[in-house]
């Protein structure tokens, strides 16, 4: 109940925050967007599911949401293997939590190109995480390409800190 | 012979359509800058009209900054003489400065909202007229008439289809604001269409002109919209799980093709535009985006990497998927962003040369490549619907502008903005009555 209650919450915050312009969206997906909409909007804790204070616990590797990635390559480092695998297990054992993995780039080269070079590092996190125990149904992998940046800027300080997947939770 | 075609009907259902339909917002006007012209310009001197002073927006002054942006075109000042009628004209003397075509006219007031621009084009050799025309405007739509008159001077001189009364589509970021625009060939007019906090890509026109295809990145993912410019009505036309973009218009106005991943890479899918009738046409293990279809619908050439490097393909548009596509470029080993020029016979694209991303072109038939700019980070080039300019999106001091070069490389025009980044631009298609 609490839960159908923080959906109906988020659902009525998102339509009041969106503009008037905002059309209506079909949600292809597995139904669970307005949760993410609403990820700015929740003040407090109250009615989310008790396993976001594992999530956000600064001393738990499961804060950690970023993977980064040497020039031209999407395979997830060894240095961020046990991050990943990580949100894998924590997927596995709440069934009920899902993600969206964002995959980003530098900004070098076609926009378009760049979304599709986003996507395949989304979908190395994606596919270690389902070998390890995650459902597919508990991740959308999607790409952002070039279009948000950490950093501003050419060179590689800031391609660096760019080339990156996010892992952002549902409901958040 | 004065051809008397009154088009204000016409035009004026296609000014109502730009001006009552679109959010009028971020002002952006965009300074345009010329750089180079070809060696064999055509002389032209353009008299201001007869009774042209009385109007609020001059019209010679527009018809002059449209020829001279082409390149083509050497504009010859009228040193005080100022004939209205063929009578007037001293073919002798304009033949002395060097003058080959001269522009005449004059207006008349109708109402006080209501004009008459007759004009003539003057063949000094000849000493007679090559053409002309009378257009009856509301004196709201001086612009658009003078456009108009452009692309009957252009037409006569160059036997080239003129783009003056033509559209663009790009996207204006202001700190955190993205605008998606729409203005006129010479920038003027800008009305945002669409604003938001998230990043909007890849604006693509009907073949009809009517509306717009993009993708919005304002759910946490990409997602491909249409919106009609009229009603400013939209919809997501492909929303599925994964990244939904790229999206581009079959000729007949009627399918997308567009670039989905929900079933593995990114792969080239058509669909109608309501978003139904879902087809996929690629199926590769590699990377298939940037469709864009041949003028006569049965190809589409796209990048893909399957080679191991980014890489202009062609394959053909039928009902079943295909794993087969025959490889375009071979120069270089990034070459992305096709657009097909409107006569099919040749398309433009990005080029790296050196780390840096420039405008190309390529002959489909004998594959001859030529790199037509010499700038850092150029991108998303965009053919004029005559083929003669094509437009793109570049750096200049860490800003994004417009540019757009000629398609022999001799002439390039920047298009910048006071304030802001701009980018990915889209030339729209001919206005329906030409």
């Amino acid at each position: 109940m609490r839960k159908l209650l923080s959906i109906a919450l988020i659902v009525l915050l998102s339509a009041c925050a969106s503009q008037t312009t905002q059309p209506d969206v079909e949600d292809l997906t597995s139904g669970t967007d307005n949760g993410l909409s609403g990820s700015d909007l929740m003040g407090s804790d109250s009615g989310r599911p008790s396993y976001f204070n594992q999530l956000n616990d600064p001393n738990s590797i499961l804060s950690q949401r970023s993977v980064f990635y040497d020039y031209d390559s999407y395979t997830v480092a060894s240095e961020y293997r046990e991050l990943v695998l990580s949100h894998a297990r924590f997927l596995r054992d709440n069934p009920a939590a899902s993600v969206i993995l964002q995959g980003n780039t530098d900004d070098r080269g076609s926009r378009e190109y760049n979304l599709a070079l986003g996507q395949r590092r989304a979908d190395s996190v994606k596919n270690m995480m389902i070998l390890s125990g995650a459902q597919d149904v508990q991740i959308e992998s999607v790409s952002l390409g070039e279009e948000k940046p950490h950093a501003m800027g050419h060179g590689e300080s800031a391609w660096s800190q760019n080339r990156r997947t996010d892992i952002l939770y549902r409901g958040e | 012979m004065l051809m008397s075609i009154y088009c204000s009907k016409l035009m004026r259902g296609l000014l109502f359509l730009l001006l009552w339909l679109i959010i009028p917002s971020l002002h952006a006007q965009l300074n345009i800058e010329i750089f180079g012209g070809g060696a064999s310009r055509i002389p032209i001197t353009i008299v201001p009209f007869a009774e042209e002073n009385r109007l609020q927006q001059s019209i010679t002054p527009v018809i002059s900054a449209d020829l001279q942006r082409t390149g083509l075109f050497r504009l010859i000042d009228p040193a005080g003489s100022s004939p209205h009628a063929p009578v007037e004209v001293v073919y002798a003397d304009w033949a002395n400065r060097g003058v080959n075509a001269l522009v005449i006219g004059r207006v008349t007031h109708l109402s006080d909202d209501q004009v008459e621009i007759q004009f003539r084009v003057m063949d000094i050799a000849k000493k007679s007229q090559l053409t002309g025309l009378a257009i009856t405007v509301p004196t709201t739509q001086l612009r658009a008439a003078a456009h108009r008159i452009a692309d009957v001077i252009y037409e006569a001189l160059t036997g080239d289809v003129g783009v003056f009364s033509t559209r663009i589509a790009y996207v204006l970021k202001r700190g955190n604001k993205y605008a998606l625009q729409v203005a006129d060939a010479d920038g003027y007019n800008a009305q945002s269409i669409i604003e938001y906090t998230e990043p909007i890509i890849s604006p693509a026109w009907s073949p009809d002109g009517n509306q717009l295809a993009y993708v919005s990145f304002e759910n946490k993912k990409p997602v491909v919209y249409v919106q009609t410019l009229s009603t400013r009505e939209r919809r997501a036309v492909a929303s599925f799980k994964g990244s939904n973009s790229a999206p581009a218009w079959s000729p007949d106005g009627k399918r997308l093709a567009v670039v989905l991943t929900g079933q593995g890479g990114s792969q080239i899918f058509l669909v109608n535009t309501d978003g139904s009738g879902l087809q996929r046409l690629s199926r590769s293990s590699s990377i298939d985006t940037e469709p864009n279809f041949s003028p006569d619908g049965r190809y589409i050439i796209f990048t893909s990497d399957r080679g191991g490097s980014p890489q202009i393909y062609r394959m053909p548009v039928t009902t079943t998927e295909s794993s087969n596509a025959e490889r375009l470029t071979f120069e270089g080993n990034y070459n992305a962003s096709p657009d097909y020029s409107r006569d099919g016979k040749s398309f433009t694209f990005i080029h790296r040369n050196n780390n840096q991303f420039n405008v190309a072109a390529q002959e489909i038939g004998s594959r001859q490549v030529e790199i037509l700019t010499n700038s850092k980070f150029d991108e998303s080039p965009s053919f004029a619907p005559n083929g003669k300019m094509i437009l793109y999106a570049t750096e200049i001091n860490g800003h994004g502008i417009l540019s757009a070069v000629s398609r022999d490389g001799q002439t390039r025009q920047q298009l910048s903005v006071q304030t802001g980044d701009i980018r990915e631009p889209a030339w729209g298609p001919l206005p329906k009555w030409k």
